[in-house]
């Protein structure tokens, strides 16, 4: 299955083999037809209208305003509507360092995002510290603290990088399953009960 | 400046004097307070502006070096006072009675080396939890990860801060001290909103919709830069300042390149001196662009946006084709700079020029004239002159309060006393001051690039500088301007590869922290206003 959106050619992409496997992975369970397409149904919603949270902590946050602006206008994909509240947000494009004080509230911003929820680490400062890993007082990367998604590499990336990072996330909610099969929602149970929030009990 | 110091060791004459061009006058700890009274209300002298207070700890013992500024005179001294009492407990008289901006600065200080300052009526850290064990900028830091882990824990709050005071016996006591009344009613405002311009905290006290009082709350993007500049060697430090005021990412490069080069006695050509020149008064279009644009934005005037980053992107084009980046150039390099300019440089700076005066023509028809945008912008947020100096608010917010702050005419350095622009001034002090006062310096910077763009000398772009570059022990200080204020460098060297010291005094933490002192009395919508107006850019801020 040839999996695209927003009319990129299949070849373009660069990580085929990827998704490729994550959708037999998927399949492996095998689905009926009704649910199947009702997941088709879904998912092209879905991955048509995915709406960031404004959270920018840096400087790859100004990359991210210009992606909102005329010249590289993500409205052109369904993606304009920046949400300030996390309730009201599909995706979180962490755009900026992390440090110590920022990552508690970071992760409850998370928490706080409605499902299904994704998130873009976009640029070094969020993949794994960037320039400022040996300091004291930053995150050496987010994976630890949330699921990521999709990784951005760049200081700051180019807007262009972001738009392909954004097409990614939304390529992969194409092929997901929330019906049956195995769910995203699952692995995301997983990690969070391996990564739980410290002193705080259930 | 003979001059300066000749009247400095009159009235001192318990002092030593040190240094040419900014006299470091040492100062002992119990008088140190007199002295800075004197110093700023000493008619011949009125030290009226802090411009910084660099912690220093030189291993043996700690201690301050306050820079102040006269604004009449322009002159910049400063005074090095060590701490006094134990390691574990060193002390310093505040200072924060006689300037404002102290506390803050103090508190910095405190969080980074662990003096207290007596007196001092807000003693908190600034940056770091309260549970952070250890100040981080003292040489004998433990950095191991295991004592601060990364912890998804919320941090411990407290409504306390603590007031140091030395008692009759000689003792220090501490008294802890409310931050808000017990019956205030406290609204939290960030970090995550949309209005406080990146991860700034506002804590605010209101009686119904009148704020009373903010505590501002930073460190949400504290990067502990100055620490790793203490790891790396000269060159390598430089990228750090494209990313603490990502908008003055040239002029920071500049300021540090050009303290290294008079470090280190390197003569750099003239071409790169109009180059780093032209690059800086891009920025600074750029920069005030995108604030016009933001700064709208808060106030609801989404379009302005879309007009302005028009502006913005294509200074970027032209910073991309020369320097390969668009927000990290890293392009100003020891020697002068890093690669030549792009072919068409010259016409692209021209067409820029071009289409600016209708650009701005274009936003004041859209925005300044606006009945709406008058009414929120005029008179509300009013600072004065004094407080302003007070505050040490520099840059275009400083100058819409009547204070003539600008380092390139104050501290000229590079080419700027050749070249012919006006700093403007406006009196108003007001909110729709602080957003004119950009747009004209718009203006401004293009009649500078105007006088260049066709001037621009043949030769080298770099001179030759040894690989491993080192600088001779001493101590350099040094303040420029940025595109949102004064940026003070001050450099302590002990004749090796590595900065032993580097304080970044930036411009956006006096303005995120006059915040409270501005809204006092206003209404909550107008916090919004005030603080897009001020511009501060939070990593800054925190560093
Ligand atoms: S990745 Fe680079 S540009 Fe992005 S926040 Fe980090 S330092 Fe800034």
């Amino acid at each position: 299955m040839e999996v695209t959106t927003k009319s990129m050619p299949y070849e373009a992409w660069k990580d085929n083999e990827y998704i490729e496997k994550l959708v037999k992975e998927l399949q492996e369970s095998g689905t009926n037809v009704v649910v199947g397409s009702l997941d088709k149904l879904i998912n092209w919603g879905r991955s048509n209208s995915i709406w960031p949270l404004t959270f920018a902590t840096s400087c790859c946050g100004i990359e991210f305003v210009s992606l909102g602006a005329a010249r590289f206008d993500m409205a052109r994909f369904g993606w304009e509507v920046a949400r300030s509240s996390p309730r009201q947000a599909d995706f979180m494009m962490v755009a900026g360092t992390i440090v110590h004080r920022m990552v508690p509230v970071f992760r409850r911003l998370y928490d706080q995002l409605a499902e299904p929820k994704y998130v873009i680490a976009c640029g070094s400062c969020a993949i794994s510290g960037g320039p400022f890993r040996k300091s004291y007082h930053v995150a050496k990367g987010i994976e630890d603290i949330v699921p990521v998604d999709v990784f951005v590499p760049g200081c700051p990336p180019r807007p262009e990088a972001m738009i392909y990072g954004i097409m990614q996330l939304s390529r992969k909610i194409k092929v997901e399953k929330f019906f049956g099969g195995v769910n995203r929602q699952e692995k995301q149970k997983e990690f969070l009960a391996a990564h739980p929030i410290e002193g705080v009990e259930d | 400046m003979a001059n300066i110091t000749e009247k400095l060791s009159k009235l001192f004459p318990q002092a030593t004097i040190e240094g040419e061009n900014t006299p470091v006058m040492t100062v002992p700890a119990a008088q140190w307070h007199d002295v800075a009274r004197t110093l700023r209300d000493n008619v011949e002298l009125k030290f009226d502006y802090l411009v910084t207070i660099v912690g220093m700890d030189w291993t043996e013992n700690l201690g301050c070096i306050y820079y102040l500024m006269s604004t009449d005179a322009d002159i910049i001294i400063g005074v090095k006072v060590l701490a006094e009492g134990e390691r574990s407990m060193p002390v310093l008289p505040s200072v924060a009675d006689l300037w404002n901006v102290a506390v803050t600065y103090e508190r910095e200080v405190y969080d980074f080396f662990g003096i207290v300052f007596l007196n001092n009526p807000d003693m908190r850290r600034l940056f770091l939890n309260i549970d952070w064990k250890g100040f981080p900028l003292r040489k004998d830091y433990d950095e191991d990860p295991a004592l601060n882990p990364v912890s998804t824990e919320s941090e411990r709050q407290t409504d306390f801060t603590d007031v140091y005071t030395r008692s009759d016996d000689g003792k220090i006591v501490k008294t802890p001290r409310r931050i808000f009344e017990k019956e205030e009613f406290v609204v939290n405002i960030g970090p995550q909103h949309p209005a406080t311009h990146g991860v700034l905290r506002f804590r605010t006290a209101v009686d119904g919709e009148t704020i009373k009082k903010i505590d501002v709350y930073c460190g949400y993007i504290h990067r502990g830069i100055e620490k790793l500049c203490e790891t790396l060697t000269y060159p390598q430090t430089l990228h750090f300042m494209d990313r603490m005021d990502y908008f003055s990412a040239q002029n920071y490069h500049h300021a540090l390149c050009m303290l290294y080069e008079k470090a280190a006695g390197i003569e750099i050509s003239r071409r790169a001196q109009v180059i780093r020149v032209m690059m800086d008064e891009l920025s600074r279009i750029a920069s005030h662009c995108l604030f016009i644009g933001t700064y709208c934005m808060d106030l609801g005037a989404t379009t302005m946006l879309f007009y302005t980053l028009r502006v913005r992107e294509q200074i970027l084009d032209i910073m991309e084709k020369t320097c390969g980046a668009r927000m990290t150039f890293n392009y100003d390099c020891i020697g002068g700079v890093m690669q030549d300019l792009a072919p068409d440089f010259q016409d692209d700076v021209k067409a820029l020029l071009k289409v600016l005066p209708a650009n701005l023509k274009e936003y004041n028809d859209i925005f300044t004239g606006n009945v709406i945008a008058r009414n929120r912008l005029e008179g509300v947020g009013h600072l004065t002159r004094e407080d302003a100096i007070s505050y040490g608010i520099t840059g275009p917010s400083g100058r819409a309060s009547g204070w003539a702050c600008d380092m390139r005419k104050l501290q000229p350095y590079s080419i700027y006393p050749e070249l012919d622009f006006e700093e403007v001034v406006m009196t108003e002090g007001d909110s729709m001051a602080r957003f004119k006062c950009r747009m004209k310096e718009i203006e401004e910077s293009a009649k500078i690039l105007e006088q260049l763009v066709d001037n621009i000398p043949d030769g080298e772009y770099c001179v030759k500088v040894p690989k491993m570059l080192k600088l001779p022990a001493g101590s350099w200080f040094q303040v420029t301007e940025g595109c949102r204020g004064a940026f003070g460098i001050y450099l302590e060297s002990d004749g090796s590869t590595k900065p032993y010291r580097l304080k970044l005094a930036t411009p956006c933490l006096p303005q995120a922290c006059v915040v409270d002192h501005i809204t006092r009395g206003q209404k909550i919508a107008d916090l919004i206003t005030i603080g897009g107006s001020l511009d501060y850019i939070v990593p800054d801020i925190d560093r």
